[in-house]
């Protein structure tokens, strides 16, 4: 390994791609596409998602089964915080934010004095917990999940408008790919991608481990809630369906398509995943056929991911 | 009479019917170099894990600079001054020699945290300052810029070396620093441990007898996980125990 270190092209072209989708929604507007500002927004929001699975999975080296409980813990909050009246995102997405976050803390102090399988299995079993814990709890809707009968405002603006939610989504991402990027080449960086090579060499330099790994697994979690509580705001609806192990397991999908530490990875895989998804859904309903061969093409082709055909993750 | 830098009493520890360890009593005085010999499987490897805290006693103490430390874990012994090397070589091959070595200037506490998120490392001039220097002192000055993996084995041993010092141990545990290398890589690694013996206290685990007994103040001899002698190298040498159970003709 070596650290990670972005391509000289990275940031041009980062730069370039957030132009163009600042203008998405005007020009889907002027095409009379309106109704795909609402997929697009969708694919910013699990591209947030898979990168916060990434900075757990690809740089902090810890392979989580149990993501979606904090993807889902993320979206309750925001759905709790409407029935409580908060309506307000500067409040209500840092709300969703603390308690994914704090979730992820109690899950990882318990399971990261685990490792290798067991540690997928004990994360497993929490999101499994948590995931029954809401479908049997009647206040937050049970089997049929929490609606939200109107979007949250921003600073006072109401995101009712599609293209409003799609522009906050795309904010947090923006802001979350650009302290990532930062995060990577920091101190804390360098110390959880040391740690996923050789964690007893590490605590043998005096680097207490586990609490780096909790910090890495419980800021995964945080991240993971934003993206939660703005899907809610996106679909009305908070599911027990985000909770679900299989929710896991796609952003875990998403992540290796497009690159496992690659500071874009997950951004790469969610586009990839969803686009083919919206593409073949159409045509035919079995469409997990073509995921599966993709999937396959990119073991045998591109094992580190997509993200990697563009750029050495190392120098 | 001063307490001793390192003091264990009793130290004991079994894995399922082998007694790995029997009730061991040792210490090391400050500024010495203490050497560990036995026969291959006498449990120098383990009683060193145990020092350094990779694992924990049946039974039995371990002080360290003034306090107990049998309950710290292996990076807060560190923290207290106790670093080691390993007896297979146990570097981050994929980075360079200066980064090895900068990540473990990094951990110390006293460069500052590790938890922070936004400034980028390769601007802290302190940490590679610093770690030049350390690779300064083992030799490696010229290989700074190259992949750790890439080095011969002798630079790669006076790396992890390197890596240990950073830390600012008071102690220094090496296990088996020779191990693999040739005679000139060998008697190299005997003049940089003769350097360091001047400025930090050493605990030696080596099978080189020739570079045990130049370097060693003292010796304590390891049999089937029991400590059968401890004493001066003449003393040592002259030890029917010792002669019969380990050093048999090799004197």
């Amino acid at each position: 390994m070596a650290f990670y270190r972005p391509a000289s092209w990275q940031k041009p072209l980062a730069v370039f791609t957030l132009t163009l989708l600042l203008a998405l929604p005007t020009l889907l507007q002027a095409l009379d596409q309106s109704f795909y500002t609402g997929f697009a927004t969708r694919v910013l929001i699990f591209a947030l998602a898979a990168t916060s699975l990434n900075l757990v999975l690809g740089f902090g080296g810890m392979v989580s089964l149990g993501h979606a409980a904090f993807f889902g813990a993320g979206a309750y909050v925001a759905a709790i915080c409407q029935q409580a009246g908060l309506g307000e995102a500067l409040l209500v997405l840092p709300l969703a934010m603390l308690g994914a976050g704090l979730l992820a803390l109690a899950v990882g102090a318990i399971s990261l004095r685990t490792r290798g399988v067991y540690f997928i299995m004990i994360t497993l079993a929490f999101a499994q917990m948590v995931y029954y814990l809401f479908i049997s709890a009647r206040a937050w809707g049970g089997d049929d999940g929490l609606p939200l009968y109107e979007r949250l405002r921003f600073a006072g603006v109401s995101l009712a408008d599609d293209a409003a939610l799609y522009y906050l989504a795309l904010g947090a991402l923006a802001v979350t790919m650009l302290l990532l990027g930062r995060l990577a080449e920091a101190r804390f960086g360098r110390t959880i991608q040391a740690i996923r090579e050789n964690e007893t060499r590490m605590e043998a330099l005096g680097y207490p481990v586990f609490r780096h790994r909790l910090v890495c697994f419980a800021l995964g979690g945080a991240l993971a809630g934003l993206a939660g509580a703005l899907l809610a705001n996106l679909t009305g609806l908070a599911s027990p369906a985000l909770l679900q192990w299989t929710q896991s397991g796609t952003l875990l999908v998403m992540v290796i398509i497009g690159g496992v530490g690659y500071l874009y990875g997950g951004v790469v895989g969610a586009v990839v995943l969803l686009l083919l998804e919206e593409l073949l859904l159409g045509v035919f309903a079995h469409w997990h056929i073509a995921l599966g061969l993709l999937l396959l093409a990119v073991v045998l082709f591109a094992p580190k991911g997509v993200a990697a055909l563009f750029g050495k993750r190392h120098d | 009479m001063t307490e001793a830098l390192l003091a264990v009493r009793g130290l004991s520890r079994r894995f399922a019917a082998i007694e790995a360890l029997k009730a061991i009593d040792f210490s090391i005085d400050a500024g010495e170099v203490h050497a560990l010999i036995g026969p291959n499987g006498a449990g120098k490897t383990t009683f060193i894990h145990h020092l350094s805290g990779a694992l924990t006693p049946d039974s039995g103490h371990i002080r360290f600079a003034g306090r107990d430390v049998t309950a710290l874990s292996m990076h807060q012994r560190v923290a207290a001054g106790m670093a080691r090397s390993y007896q297979i070589t146990n570097i981050f091959r994929g980075l360079s020699a200066l980064d090895n070595v900068a990540l473990a200037v990094q951990g110390r506490s006293d460069a500052g945290s590790s938890f922070r998120f936004w400034r980028p490392v390769r601007r802290e001039a302190r940490l590679f300052d610093e770690a030049h220097a350390y690779l300064e002192q083992v030799g490696l000055q010229a290989q700074a810029a190259s992949l750790a993996g890439q080095l011969s084995h002798g630079q790669q041993r006076a790396l992890e070396l390197a890596m240990a010092l950073a830390t600012r141990p008071q102690l220094l545990l090496l296990d088996e620093p020779m191990a693999g290398t040739g005679p000139e890589e060998s008697a190299r690694m005997v003049e940089l441990i003769e350097h360091l013996a001047r400025h930090v206290t050493i605990l030696l685990v080596e099978h080189d007898m020739a570079a045990v007994f130049r370097l060693a103040d003292r010796i304590s001899v390891l049999v089937n996980g029991q400590l059968i002698c401890t004493g001066t190298p003449e003393a040592v040498r002259a030890d029917a125990g010792v002669r019969r159970a380990y050093l048999g003709d090799h004197l």
